[in-house]
């Protein structure tokens, strides 16, 4: 995201909409400046803001003799006058970053919007997490921090020594060059984005060996792990997971509950 | 996806805050989706929620590509939960917040009678979501669990601003927009209801829980 120094008018209200904190004010040219290797290309402040089509010099004069009347101007906060805020055409490597912190830009891998898969939420169709399974979306970045992927990349090293399946249809299943040692591809390991999720599954017994690798790997990164774990429940909506996560210490109430009211279709006959 | 998940805050900072989200498995059950997506919503908005959302088109709150500058001195608090309806094109997901788990329930047993055969999901505190099922007559499929924030910790903010950032799991509500938010509503230059409207613009996805801001934005003004 590149901002145009001809519309902006150093309102300021960008600054904190910024999920990155990527906007300040350049005191050379007094116009909004995007740091481009803090952007993750979320695209939050030209979408999220609401935009007035204002004429630059006008609201920049208003300003001047508000400023110099020492009158504090009170606008609404998530304006954007004069319509400053100007995407870039992204290429590889950096168009990655908009795959992963965008949520209305869909992976080319998944098919679907946002950073991972269908996951529990459709298991009642898929039945992709069984009975005495673990599916575990382990997230980077959030909230409000972003991550690189060399950091996500330690994650998928580790994980890849233990006896874990990794979920294929997820986005950074896709970027992961050797399988055998979960190494990222290379080109990608500086660029910054919202976040990414890597998805995979286990036994259920297995669940306190892998959180026990993932907190381990956890303590290594310079950003955010937010762990999820989910499982089938039995026949009367009791699950095996909950009494395996108080054992190994883990505090847990929230939680997405599938209500298992989704069905395959059968068959047209011919 | 895990967007609706990792919202912050004690338990029972969560009592008025549950998700009800719909979804097709593309390839499986999405043929004929976007319509029965659309019954979802609409028996969803009879329930009065707070706030609903389709995770391609936007929620309810949206920003304005041409906002009136008169706007500054009187800007009306627009929601239209049916244009969401209106604009469910193609399968996608699509979400319904309420306030109040008596009307979740109701939702539920009306759910349950429409057999869409698609994919629902509540986002909440676990056991409230399995004993509301319970009530309706449904057993639930599938459970996961938030296991919470672990890392660098130190780059997190304070509570308020956790609780407010983390209802747009996407993270397109920044922490310091809504530190900026928990400011306007101390020094009193905005209500609280004023300051959740805005945030709730930035949720593409229509999940930003209003009632829960309000409420938040309320307690950071006095510091509890």
């Amino acid at each position: 995201m590149e901002v145009d120094p001809g519309k902006c008018v150093a309102c300021a209200n960008c600054i904190p909409i910024c999920p990155m904190g990527a906007i300040y004010i350049d005191p050379a040219a007094n116009r909004a400046t995007v740091n481009l290797d803090e952007c993750v290309e979320c695209f939050t402040c030209y979408r999220g803001m609401s935009k007035e089509h204002m004429n630059p010099t006008l609201v920049r004069a208003v300003r001047r003799v508000a400023k110099w009347l020492r009158f504090r101007f009170e606008p609404e906060p998530d304006v954007c006058p004069t319509d400053a805020l100007t995407p870039q055409e992204l290429t590889w490597p950096r168009i990655i970053r908009r795959a992963f912190s965008d949520p209305l830009v869909p992976h080319e891998s998944t098919g679907i919007h946002g950073r991972g898969t269908e996951e529990v939420k459709t298991n009642d169709v898929t039945n992709r997490v069984k009975e005495g399974e673990a599916g575990f979306t382990i997230e980077f970045g959030r909230p409000g921090v972003g991550v690189r992927f060399r950091d996500v990349e330690k994650m998928t090293m580790a994980l890849a020594k233990l006896p874990v399946e990794f979920e294929e249809k997820n986005p950074v299943f896709e970027l992961i060059a050797d399988r055998a040692t979960g190494a990222l591809k290379a080109d990608i390991l500086d660029e910054k984005v919202m976040s990414a999720i890597v998805e995979l599954k286990a036994r259920i017994e297995q669940v306190p060996a892998v959180l026990a690798r993932v907190e381990a790997v956890a303590h290594e990164v310079h950003t955010i792990v937010s762990i999820g774990v989910s499982t089938r429940c039995d026949g009367t909506g009791d699950d095996q997971l909950a009494p395996v996560l108080a054992r190994a210490g883990y505090t847990f109430f929230r939680g997405k509950t599938n209500l298992g009211l989704g069905r395959v279709p059968k068959p047209v006959n011919p | 996806m895990t967007n609706t998940l990792h919202r912050f805050g004690a338990p029972e900072t969560q009592r008025d805050d549950y998700i009800v989200f719909a979804m097709a498995s593309k390839g499986i059950n999405d043929a004929g989706a976007p319509q029965k997506l659309q019954a979802f919503l609409r028996l969803a908005v009879k329930h009065g929620p707070i706030n609903v959302g389709h995770a391609i088109k936007g929620g309810m709150y949206r920003p304005s590509a041409n906002l009136n500058p008169l706007a500054h001195w009187s800007r009306p608090e627009t929601a239209d939960p049916d244009a969401v309806v209106r604009s469910i094109e193609a399968p996608s997901t699509v979400a319904a917040v309420f306030d109040d788990v008596a009307k979740v329930e109701a939702l539920l047993k009306d759910l349950k009678a429409a057999d869409l055969g698609i994919s629902i999901n509540i986002s909440s505190l676990a056991e409230e979501a399995n004993a509301c099922c319970k009530r309706a007559g449904i057993t639930r499929h599938s459970i996961e669990y938030s296991l919470g924030f672990h890392g660098d910790l130190n780059q997190l903010p304070d509570r308020h601003v956790l609780e407010l950032s983390t209802m747009c799991g996407h993270g397109m509500l920044s922490h310091n927009f809504a530190r900026k938010m928990i400011d306007m509503v101390r020094e009193n230059r905005r209500t609280p209801r004023q300051a959740a409207t805005y945030m709730a613009r930035f949720c593409t996805c229509g999940i930003f829980n209003l009632t829960r801001a309000t409420r938040v934005l309320e307690q950071a003004r006095k510091g509890e």
